[in-house]
């Protein structure tokens, strides 16, 4: 059995971004198959135009338009490709000087092994067929075969672009989606506490300077910085100490508000655990309320916290103020 | 200015941590070893700071739980950078000049391998034109690494020259995640990673984390009879749009050299995650063919993201106190192909060259 338990974990969003003038012309332009740059104050053209210039820290306003035609300045392979890269198969991304450009821009190069890349060779853009707004509609950059050898385009003062766009509208916002996978381990402590509750049991630790029980246990004590290692065995019988009545829909919220979430301590602990309060109206619910874990069938068991559906009210009387005042 | 001075370090590297990525477990040994070097306990501590980053933990506020380990009750003076622990140094040595404190702790930690390192790494690219292709930090060092060899700056032989004088210093290092000398012709018939550059090139991967004690005037002189003062402390940053950079230099490394007095520097621990940046830090540091560079090994022997530049300054620091040295530099670096560098020198003399 490993020290640790352990879980993958996904981060996901959907970053929208608004893009403003500068970046907006240059996507625009991606959507109408066009390389847009910007001339900066030193005269040198730079694509994707940067929003400010990095010398004279102005805005970029003196924009280029380049065929999409280039020379790799520098290139490698990428032998083993990570999620959302262009290509799911090795691959190669390189810096393009575009024609008419002065300093290169990082795309990919689709060619099927290193030895087709080379420091000078020529390549050109390919659109993609269905553009989303965003980087991506330049899908990549493919070698110029020899049978169709481009020359260098000669681009003298570059025309600028016009200021009217040939889409119906221009790109004002992309959406960026990130996402990011995870192997999530546990500490130890808590591994312990997992494990226990695989079981039915609610263990938590003890700290060995001030005494105090933390369910679940933590790697060391938040007051005293030394680990907590004596496992205390908790009842699942305690007292709410604080609540809150959630009335709001909220995106990933797995249960219909309006519901309570609320703080127990369990008889034995020194911090409260939190968790979900039912078989109580919602207004009813109240501090010193003395609740029970109501555990769900055995068969459904695993190393989690939802082996508790939720806590219920005993019918004891309520608890003393003093005796959670404390933990509060 | 006060005289500040490392007086503290500790370290712990593993490939793989199989603890929880809010690394109190690594931490709880780390502050008893500095308490240890210094006599402490957490009361004499003015000031903490940690560098980590959310995006390692896949977490928001991850850093947070990170403080169980130093026992905050009650509260302590207590800040954190999304940044290498060096940059929390920073943050600590402009504490103790503000006069608000005369000793701080910061701390590095980073679970690097709970995630894909080299793809998360993506995420500090521009957002709207690079971050969407994914761009991996291998192969924007591997990029960088062409542009010199094409241009005749460096080549493949000493970029293995690096490798090896890494990996040999590393098997003296009880830290080292990898070691091992070997030749550089082995190194070289060894094959293509991210075309040109082998495994070996590219730090590992690794988990970790460290902390560096810092201590103004007679508290340094208390713990250390020869406290590694910092004599100079700077910090640059290049731009965002990586075209524009010549990268086969790094103007922010060069800046920050100039605002430091590096004259006289025998040790240099240099934060170069990819063979051909120590060649690179070389020679816009300007140092002199003689300065040992990364006695420890370097990142190439083992590289804790978002604590790697506080271990240079570490290991560093420790060759004044052991009287290796009376002066050194550590450095660290940050962001794509060395866009952002840290230089901090420490001296013997607290008075040696100017801030």
């Amino acid at each position: 059995m490993s020290r640790t338990l352990s879980a993958p974990v996904t981060v996901a969003f959907d970053y929208t971004r608004s893009v403003g003038p500068v970046l907006g012309r240059f996507f625009t332009g991606l959507q109408e198959r066009r390389l847009v740059g910007a001339r900066l104050a030193d005269g040198r053209v730079v694509v994707p135009p940067p929003e400010f210039d990095p010398v004279s820290h102005e805005p970029a306003t003196d924009f280029v338009d380049l065929p999409g035609t280039g020379t790799v300045t520098s290139w490698t392979w990428v032998s083993e490709p990570v999620k959302g890269q262009p290509f799911d198969r090795p691959f190669a991304f390189a810096l393009v000087t575009p024609d008419g450009a002065d300093v290169p821009m990082l795309h990919a190069v689709d060619v099927s092994s290193p030895e087709e890349m080379s420091t000078g060779m020529r390549v050109r853009a390919r659109w993609a067929e269905e553009p989303q707004g965003g980087i991506n509609d330049l899908t990549c950059f493919e070698p110029v075969g020899d049978s169709e050898a481009a020359p260098m385009v000669e681009v003298r003062g570059a025309p600028a672009t016009s200021l009217e766009t040939l889409v119906d509208e221009p790109v004002t916002g992309i959406i960026t989606p990130v996402s990011l996978d995870y192997v999530y381990a546990a500490s130890p402590e808590e591994s312990a506490f997992f494990r226990g509750l695989a079981e039915g049991r609610i263990l938590g630790q003890r700290c060995p300077a001030c005494g105090k029980v933390y369910v679940p246990p933590r790697s060391a004590c938040p007051v005293d910085g030394v680990p907590t290692a004596e496992e205390v065995e908790l009842s699942d019988s305690g007292t709410v100490t604080t609540f809150c009545i959630v009335n709001v829909p909220f995106l990933g919220q797995k249960i219909q508000p309006p519901y309570v979430s609320a703080y127990v301590l369990l008889d034995g602990a020194d911090i409260a655990l939190q968790h979900l309060i039912l078989e109580i109206p919602a207004e009813e619910v109240r501090m010193g309320l003395r609740v029970k874990a109501v555990w769900k069938p055995r068969e459904e068991w695993s190393t989690t916290i939802e082996n508790i559906s939720h806590f219920a009210p005993t019918g004891e009387p309520d608890a003393d103020y003093d005796t959670y005042r404390h933990h509060l | 200015m006060r005289d500040v001075a490392v007086v503290g370090f500790a370290q712990r590297q593993m490939e793989e941590f199989d603890g929880s990525p809010t690394c109190v477990e690594l931490l709880v040994p780390i502050f008893a070893e500095c308490y240890e070097q210094t006599g402490w306990s957490r009361k004499d501590v003015g000031f903490w700071c940690s560098g980590s980053s959310d995006y390692l933990a896949g977490r928001s506020f991850s850093f947070v739980q990170a403080i169980d380990s130093i026992g905050v009750l009650p509260p302590v003076n207590e800040s954190h950078v999304e940044m290498d622990a060096a940059w929390a140094l920073y943050e600590a040595w402009l504490k103790i000049q503000t006069g608000e404190v005369d000793t701080a702790v910061v701390f590095g930690f980073g679970k690097s391998s709970a995630g894909v390192l080299r793809r998360t790494l993506a995420l500090q690219l521009d957002p709207y034109t690079m971050t969407p292709l994914w761009p991996d930090t291998v192969s924007i060092a591997a990029l960088q690494a062409r542009l010199g060899i094409d241009g005749g700056i460096w080549d493949e032989r000493a970029m293995a020259e690096v490798v090896d004088r890494s990996l040999t210093d590393a098997e003296k290092n009880e830290y080292a995640v990898r070691a091992g000398g070997s030749s550089v012709e082995d190194l070289l018939a060894r094959p293509m990673f991210a075309d040109p550059l082998r495994k070996h090139d590219c730090a590992p991967v690794t988990d970790g984390a460290a902390a560096l004690v810092l201590a103004a005037g007679d508290r340094a002189r208390a713990v250390r009879e020869r406290p590694a003062w910092i004599t100079g402390i700077s910090t640059f940053s290049d731009g965002l749009h990586l075209g524009t950079r010549d990268l086969t230099g790094s103007d922010s490394a060069r800046r920050a050299a100039a605002a430091v007095d590096l004259g006289g520097v025998e040790v240099a621990e240099l934060h170069a995650p990819f063979s051909h940046q120590e060649l690179i830090l070389r020679r816009e540091l300007e140092l002199a063919d003689d300065v040992r560079v990364n006695p420890s090994g370097g990142p190439l022997a083992g590289n804790p993201m978002f604590t790697g530049g506080g271990i240079r300054i570490g290991e560093a620091a420790r060759r004044v106190w052991d009287g290796t040295a009376d002066k050194v530099l550590g450095h660290a670096t940050s962001g794509p192909a060395l866009q952002q560098n840290l230089l901090c020198v420490m001296a013997a003399d607290p008075a040696e060259g100017s801030n």
